[in-house]
Formats: structure tokens, C-alpha cells, sequence
């Protein structure tokens, strides 16, 4: 007997986007009623996810869909990064025109794509939930189509991930003709002695996912893609593509592979040293915000990849704190680039800034909190992110990556340095609009109350992802 | 009597899938070419669930096939789509053209 509780929450979800869809087609000039009741409709689901969170672990569907503690962090998590990116972009959709239907309902829809990803217990079950993703972000990179510059971004990211899509896809075929099944947990019972088969499936399927968190080297598209796409989209591939798709690396290297750890560790640790010194280097010459916040985190990438390198609970642990402080601080700096607005135009780069300390002292006060932590200074939550990598790191005598960690910090501390010596110490120019929606304000005030007053008690957070035990 | 094995699909597989491989790498032309190879890359991989799951006498593999026969298909809707409406913007879809993004 299925259990339908368990999955009451993709239920809704699937549910409710049929029905917005179906709502706006017959309703005419519908889209601020259907974003609203998006919004609505992810509360729920928060409720209903919240509602299972007691559930240390349980399978359904012939061992393919999975919830314990890991994937229900990792869902409260997205739903709630989506309702922030949802509440921060409403009035940029309408100023810039793709204040559509499809908008939210295509954010619904990678939604659930993501939650069934961080679910599978199953390579089919996790590759449908990747491809329902995918195919919605396809859609939303292009979705201001009347401009050169998002439709490029679309085709480019198109194009990457439909490739790395083929790579991972081949990788599943040859885990499942040498191992014998796709359930993750069968995988691990028939894996006896190395096979190389299985090794190649691995390699594989790790350049897919590693396109997905856009880790060097297969970060090409990430620069571009957020630069072109509209910034309400470019929050929302900067935050919540990479929830899923780091639960999937932890779930598919620590539950099927966990015993051949030899053979993918050296492959995490170059991905993570790779993309952290490139993270710092190559932002160092950008001109565009978005640019550069792509370049930053693709860094952040390389820090959170670090934590997994472990090989313990405790880097699993580290990884996931990192990666939720990443999410506010991104949240926190993408809401300062929605207030450059200046008569209905957004305004995106490094330059625009300059002096705004003279007109906007509160938005200026924020965004240096804000990059201050992303560079990781103390007493900021930033700094204790990357503490805890690092400490996971060191107690496995991995010293090398550690101070390579240690190294692209300080480089990365330029850039973020060099914006807040822009913002306060350059000749000022016009005063931009100040009157941003009450969602604008109220995530930024929250993501930068939280970065600031992390480290007053710090086991909010910790206790709960110390629950996560995978190994 | 010569014997084909697991072998031989399998490398058919493999072959199949670097052309799709060197297709998108090395195509200068047109951009259709590339969702072409994309399309080349998932059938290779269906050979390869097929005679796998054929060989270790599973099912699983064969359903897997007709899923990413799905996938696929609303894959290649979809890039067609963009393809489109990049087309509509820009009136071209060589791919050394595509750069206007960059840095």
C-alpha cells in the first residue's frame, strides 16, 4: 500500500500549476492574480513539506522517492528562496513587460522539478526531475523574447545543458548495465570490487551535475546566461538550481559510491579547487553585476564542492550551511541590483554604483554588509560559512585545499573591496527611485538582519542541519 | 557462425554517441546541427539501456528508454522554439554569430 501522504506535498504542487494554467488561459488579463496565487500556493506547499519534516526516513514507490532529514531541509529550503525571489521580482517583471502567466507557472513547474530531484532515490526518478527543470529554465532564460540578449542566453544555456543532459544520461546507462539496477540503494549492495564501467558512469554523470552548479570547467554558460537573462530570472538560477542540484551530488556520491571513494574524490577536489581560483581570478575585470555575481558564484561553488570532498558528515553538514548562507547572501545582493532603478530603467553595472553612499546611505550600509560577508569577513555569516568548510577540510589532513581555499579568498576579497570602495568613495551620480515594493524591501531587511546577527546564535541553523546523517 | 554480444552494441553505442559528441563540438554552421547531435547523443544512450537491460534481463532499462524517448522529444520542441524566437531577433542562426554575450 503507497503511503500518498508522503508525496502530498508534488501532488499539490503538480495540481496547482494545471489549474493556474488552465485559470489564465480562460481568464483574461489574469497574471497579477496567478503570480499572487503562486505565491499562495508555495506557502502551502511550505506548510505541507513542514507538515512531513517529523519523517527521519521513509521510501515509496519501490524504494525510487525518498524523505528524510536531508530532503526535507533541502526543500524548506527551496520553497523558501522561491517565495523571496517571487516576492522580489514582481514589480521588475511588470516594468520591463513579461509580467505574463507563463512566468509564474513556469517557476512552479522547475519547482517541482527540483523537489522531485531532491526526493529521488532513483536514477529514472532523478533524471525526470532534472529534465522537468531544465526544460522550465530553458524557457524562462529566453522569456523577454522581443531582446537579443535574453533569447542568446536562452539558446546558449540551451544548447550547454542539453549536452550535459546526454553526458549524464550516458552515465546512468552504464551504472545500470554494471550494476544491474537504477535504485541507488541496490546500486550500492551490488557493487562488489571497482569495475571500470562504473567508474566511467561515474565520471559521467558527475560532468552532468557539475554543469548544473556550473563548476569549472563547465561553467561557460554561467556568465553569459546571467547576463542576458532578465535579473528576476538570474536570481532565480543563482539560487535555487543549486539546492537541487547539490543534494543530488551528496545523494549520489555518498549513497551509491560511498565505497569507491577513491576513485571520485580527486575528481571534487580538482572541480572545487578549479572553480574557486577561478571564481576569484576571472571576476576580477568584469564591468556587470550580474557578470560578476556569476563569476562569484561559481567561487561559492568551489567552496561548497570542497566540504564534500571529506568523504564525512561532518563536510556534508558544512557544505549544506555554506550553500544556505550562500543562498541569502545572493538574495540579499540581488535585491540592492533590483533598487538601481531610475525612471522605470534597472540599471546593472559596476559603474552605476559609483558614490551612491552619498544619496542612499541605508542601501549603501546594506550592500557593504552584504559584501563583506561574501568575502568572508568576520563577524559576518559569510566568514563562518566558509569556517566550517574549512574545518571539515582540515580534519581530514587535506591541507593543500584548504590553503588553496585560504588563497582565493584573499584574491576574491578584491573585487568585493573594490565595489564598496566604488560605492562610498566615487563622485556620486543621479539619486535613483526609492519606491520599491514592500516584498523588495522586506527581503532585503531580512537577509541582512540575518547575515548580520548569524553569529549571536548560530545553532538556529547548525542544530538543524546536524540532523542530516547520511553516511 | 559469427556471434553478436553486449560488446558490439555497446560500441556501436559509443561510436554513435561521439559522433553526436564531435557534431556539436565541431559544427561551425547551423545552429539545427547541433540539436541534431543533441538528439544523436539520447539515441545512443537508448541503444545502450536497451541492450543492457536485454543482456542482465531487467526490464528497468527499457522503461528508462521510453522515457528519455519523451524527454527528448519535448527537448527538441522546445530548442526549436528558442531557436525561433532568436531567429525573429536577430535574423541569423550560424553559430559563429551567436556572440553577442561574452567576456
Amino acid at each position: 500500500m503507497i503511503d500518498f501522504n508522503l508525496i502530498l506535498p508534488e501532488i499539490f504542487i503538480s495540481l496547482t500549476l494545471m489549474f493556474l494554467l488552465i485559470v489564465g488561459v480562460f481568464k483574461k488579463n489574469s497574471s497579477s492574480l496567478i503570480y499572487n496565487l503562486t505565491i499562495l500556493s508555495l506557502l502551502v506547499l511550505l506548510a505541507l513539506v513542514l507538515n512531513l519534516s517529523h519523517i527521519e526516513e521513509a521510501f515509496i514507490f519501490n524504494q525510487s522517492y525518498k524523505i528524510d532529514n536531508l530532503s526535507n531541509f533541502m526543500k524548506i529550503l527551496t520553497l523558501i528562496s522561491a517565495i523571496f525571489v517571487m516576492l522580489t521580482s514582481s514589480k521588475y517583471l511588470k516594468l520591463i513587460k513579461i509580467f505574463k502567466i507563463e512566468y509564474p507557472v513556469l517557476i512552479l513547474s522547475s519547482i517541482l522539478g527540483m523537489i522531485v530531484m531532491i526526493s529521488s532515490n532513483d536514477l529514472i526518478v532523478f533524471y525526470m526531475g532534472l529534465e522537468l527543470q531544465s526544460l522550465a529554465l530553458y524557457v524562462l532564460a529566453s522569456f523577454n523574447r522581443d531582446n537579443l540578449l535574453s533569447t542568446e542566453s536562452g539558446l546558449k544555456y540551451f544548447v550547454l545543458s542539453a549536452l550535459s543532459s546526454g553526458l549524464l544520461l550516458y552515465g546512468c546507462s552504464l551504472i545500470y548495465g554494471f550494476s544491474g539496477s537504477t535504485n541507488f540503494d541496490e546500486i550500492s549492495l551490488s557493487i562488489s570490487n571497482v569495475q571500470y564501467g562504473l567508474t566511467f558512469g561515474i565520471v559521467f554523470i558527475l560532468v552532468g551535475l557539475a554543469f548544473k552548479i556550473s563548476a569549472v570547467p563547465f561553467h561557460m554558460w554561467a556568465p553569459d546566461v546571467y547576463e542576458g537573462s532578465p535579473t528576476s530570472v538570474t536570481i532565480f538560477f543563482a539560487i535555487l538550481p543549486k539546492i537541487a542540484a547539490l543534494t543530488v551530488f551528496i545523494r549520489f556520491l555518498y549513497v551509491p559510491f560511498i565505497n569507491m571513494i577513491d576513485q571520485w574524490q580527486m575528481i571534487i577536489i580538482f572541480l572545487s579547487i578549479a572553480s574557486m581560483i577561478f571564481g576569484a581570478v576571472a571576476a576580477i575585470g568584469q564591468k556587470n553585476l550580474k557578470r560578476l555575481v556569476a563569476y562569484s558564484s561559481i567561487g561559492h561553488m568551489g567552496y561548497v564542492l570542497a566540504g564534500l570532498t571529506t568523504g564525512t558528515n561532518e563536510g556534508i553538514q558544512s557544505s549544506i550551511i555554506y550553500l544556505s548562507i550562500y543562498l541569502v547572501m545572493n538574495l540579499a545582493l540581488f535585491s540592492c541590483i533590483f533598487m538601481l532603478r531610475r525612471n522605470e530603467n534597472y540599471f546593472e553595472n559596476i559603474d552605476d554604483l559609483s558614490g551612491l553612499s552619498k544619496n542612499h546611505p541605508v542601501l549603501s550600509f546594506s550592500m557593504l554588509i552584504i559584501l563583506f560577508s561574501l568575502a568572508g569577513i568576520p563577524p559576518l555569516a559569510g566568514f563562518f560559512a566558509k569556517f566550517y568548510i574549512f574545518k571539515a577540510v582540515i580534519e581530514q589532513s587535506m591541507y593543500f585545499l584548504a590553503i588553496v581555499g585560504l588563497l582565493s579568498t584573499v584574491i576574491a576579497a578584491f573585487y568585493y573591496l573594490r565595489i564598496i570602495k566604488i560605492i562610498y568613495f566615487d563622485p556620486e551620480k543621479e539619486k535613483y527611485d526609492t519606491d520599491h515594493s514592500i516584498g523588495l524591501k522586506l527581503s532585503l531587511l531580512l537577509s541582512t538582519i540575518f547575515i548580520l546577527i548569524y553569529f549571536i546564535y548560530p545553532n538556529g541553523i547548525n542544530d538543524l542541519v546536524s540532523k542530516i546523517n547520511i553516511i | 557462425m559469427f556471434e553478436i554480444g553486449l560488446g558490439h552494441y555497446l560500441i556501436l553505442a559509443a561510436i554513435i554517441f561521439a559522433i553526436g559528441l564531435a557534431g556539436v563540438f565541431l559544427n561551425r554552421k547551423n545552429i539545427i546541427v547541433i540539436l541534431m547531435s543533441i538528439e544523436l547523443i539520447l539515441l545512443a544512450v537508448n541503444i545502450n539501456l536497451v541492450s543492457f537491460s536485454i543482456f542482465i534481463n531487467d526490464l528497468t532499462g527499457q522503461i528508462f528508454t521510453l522515457f528519455i524517448l519523451t524527454v527528448a522529444a519535448a527537448e527538441a520542441a522546445i530548442g526549436l522554439a528558442i531557436i525561433v524566437v532568436y531567429y525573429r531577433n536577430s535574423g541569423t542562426i550560424r553559430v559563429e554569430e551567436i556572440d553577442q554575450l561574452k567576456g
